[in-house]
């Protein structure tokens, strides 16, 4: 075994609505700071899968495995407690709050001693510095963390809500579609950000429909389809249009040469 | 791509440059409601040289008591993106509940106090858990809850209105002399429950989940929030500060009034869109809904100087709201 511990491993997840399949003895491997993308048609089971990992559902069979121990989410808030964060494709944000209220959402930093603790009084100060300190080190341009997100592009709200979950993901960032409402100068920056995450070390799992996108930043693809995983492959030893041949079934991803091993 | 880095930092100037001290302190749709404020209180000053004495002025405050004290509940649940109907019926219902305990029961006036108000707390419960477990518009649950409310104040009450009141009960009625000017002392706790609601809303962890749950309740529920239980906390809070509307109400009429409050939801929402709150949700401050309800007491006390009938008050403040509701949904439109 010369291969490191994955960061997030599963095998066997099953997950059925009534007689439907959505995920049919699913296996995932996530290796420590890769980026990670994974494809796959419409109904493949992507976000079902990606729902699993992040606690939103809970599989019907199978096991996940976070550093090599296993474990049950009965949540995403359970998820995010192990230190694994999601950016959603809606963009999470609440408009009308400021960045750095954005930032910690539910997460609020409070005042030392009684002010805090009694009051629950918030930590304003902490909390405009640290939000400071979060866009700078990911070089997310915005002038004032006290800006209101509404008055952002899209991809500066992107740009938060990636900050948001780098900011507070111990062992995985999982990013469902982050450009796909965003323009073309929006979406550089948002893959840039996933570089960037990446050089934190953090392993980064891309969801994406965006071809060029995913051979751009990732290092290898997961190719959903059918409820299951049809490859695994390095992202420089296959084409676009093999990558794209597998997903939609006129190839078959087994006879690549396979990087679980 | 660092030699062409697409940070859309282009328009970024000088660090920490954000909205104006006024806009932060609360909010930038406080600063219209104040204008609004200061250009009625201008007309009437011009008009009628009784408007700024300060025996009037106090008159004004006294007058917005209950209005005021209603509206800082409904802004609560305004903020989530829901509004409450039942709020008049249910602070005559604690009225009357408080009234009739220390009069009929000989309960201990302080007891009585405290079971009206939290009579009123449990209507803020049921409210809230029927928004949030059967999942129906606040609208038509407190339109329910209005009708249940209203029917029970005069049952409970056989349509009589209960005097002989306990002095104690009445204390915040009194006035203290502030430079000459009696001021009730009713009108001193509903400066300073807007006040503490101001903060809990601004400083605290819980005031910005509120605000964020009428933005985007999916973001706040994601976020780890427990959205049902701050929204059921929402409700019944405000129905508690209805409770002390119903105090506040008994200590200023010395009565129990089973028809009181007939007008007041209405009254009170528009007390808080007047004040800059948006109607759907998550944005606007309390401190805006005590200027909007200073502003619909100062028309009504204003025109009722200049010897105007008291039915074009009343459609004064109807073209007020609407003009204040266009104002909100113009702002969002340009936000989006």
């Amino acid at each position: 075994m010369s291969t490191p511990t994955p960061v997030l491993e599963a095998h066997g997840l099953v997950k059925r609505y009534g007689h439907v399949t959505a995920m049919d003895r699913c296996d995932f491997e996530l290796r420590p700071g890769e980026i990670l993308a994974v494809i796959g048609d419409n109904g493949a089971g992507k976000s079902t899968l990606i729902k699993a990992l992040s606690g939103a559902i809970i599989p019907d069979e199978g096991t996940i495995r976070l550093d090599g121990q296993e474990v049950r989410f009965h949540g995403p808030l359970d998820a995010r407690r192990h230190g694994i964060e999601t950016v959603y494709q809606d963009l999470a944000v609440a408009p009308a709050l400021t960045i750095a209220e954005n930032l910690f959402l539910g997460r609020e930093l409070l005042r030392a001693g009684t002010l805090g603790k009694v009051v629950r009084l918030l930590a304003k100060k902490q909390m405009l510095q640290e939000a400071r300190r979060q866009m700078d080190e990911l070089r997310i341009g915005i002038r004032s963390m006290r800006q209101a997100v509404e008055t952002l592009s899209g991809g500066q709200r992107q740009g938060v809500a990636v900050a948001r979950s780098a900011a507070f993901a111990q062992h995985v960032v999982i990013m469902d579609e982050p450009t796909a409402a965003l323009g073309v100068k929006e979406s550089r920056m948002v893959l840039d950000l996933i570089l960037r995450i990446r050089e934190r070390g953090l392993p980064v799992i891309l969801i994406s429909h965006n071809m060029p996108h995913v051979f751009e930043v990732s290092d290898r693809i997961h190719i959903q389809r059918l409820g299951r995983r049809a490859a695994l492959v390095a992202t420089k030893s296959i084409s676009m249009p093999d990558a794209v041949a597998i997903m939609t079934g006129a190839a078959r991803g087994d006879l690549l040469p396979s990087t679980t091993s | 791509m660092n030699e062409n880095p697409v940070t859309l930092a282009e328009e970024a100037g000088p660090l920490e440059t954000g909205p104006s001290l006024v806009a932060r302190v609360f909010g930038v749709s406080a600063v219209g409601p104040f204008v609004a404020l200061l250009l009625v209180g201008a007309f009437f000053a011009l008009k009628s040289d009784r408007f700024l004495t300060g025996s009037n002025l106090s008159l004004v405050l006294q007058q917005t008591i209950e209005v005021g004290t209603l509206a800082i509940g409904q802004t609560l649940i305004i903020l989530t993106a829901g509004i409450d109907l039942s709020c008049g019926a249910v602070m005559a219902f604690g009225s009357i509940v408080m009234t009739k305990l220390a009069v009929d029961n000989g309960v201990p006036p302080i007891l009585a106090i405290a079971l009206g108000i939290v009579a009123c707390g449990g209507f803020g419960l049921l409210n809230g858990m029927l928004v949030t477990s059967i999942k129906l518009p606040a609208f038509i649950v407190t339109l329910g809850t209005l009708n249940i409310a209203f029917a029970l104040t005069h049952i409970y009450s056989s349509e009589a209105t209960i005097t002989g009141v306990p002095g104690e009960m009445t204390f915040f009625g009194d006035t203290f002399k502030l430079g000459g000017t009696a001021i009730t002392y009713a009108t001193v706790v509903m400066l300073a429950l807007f006040f503490v609601v101001w903060f809990v809303l601004t400083q605290s962890p819980v005031g910005r989940h509120v605000y964020a749950l009428g933005n985007n309740p999916e973001a706040v529920r994601l976020a780890g929030v427990h959205v049902r239980r701050l929204l059921v906390g929402v409700y019944v809070t405000a129905g508690l500060i209805y409770g002390i509307a119903a105090f506040l109400l008994v200590a200023r009429t010395q009565v129990g009034d089973p028809a009181a409050g007939q007008t007041d939801n209405l009254d009170s929402i528009t007390a808080v869109v007047l004040g800059g709150t948006s109607l759907f949700g998550g944005r606007g401050n309390v401190i805006g809904t005590l200027v909007g309800a200073v502003i619909v007491s100062i028309i009504r006390n204003g025109l009722t100087l200049l010897g105007v009938d008291s039915i074009y008050q009343v459609l004064i403040t109807g073209i007020l709201v609407i003009l204040a509701v266009t104002a909100d949904q113009l702002t969002r439109r340009r936000s989006r």
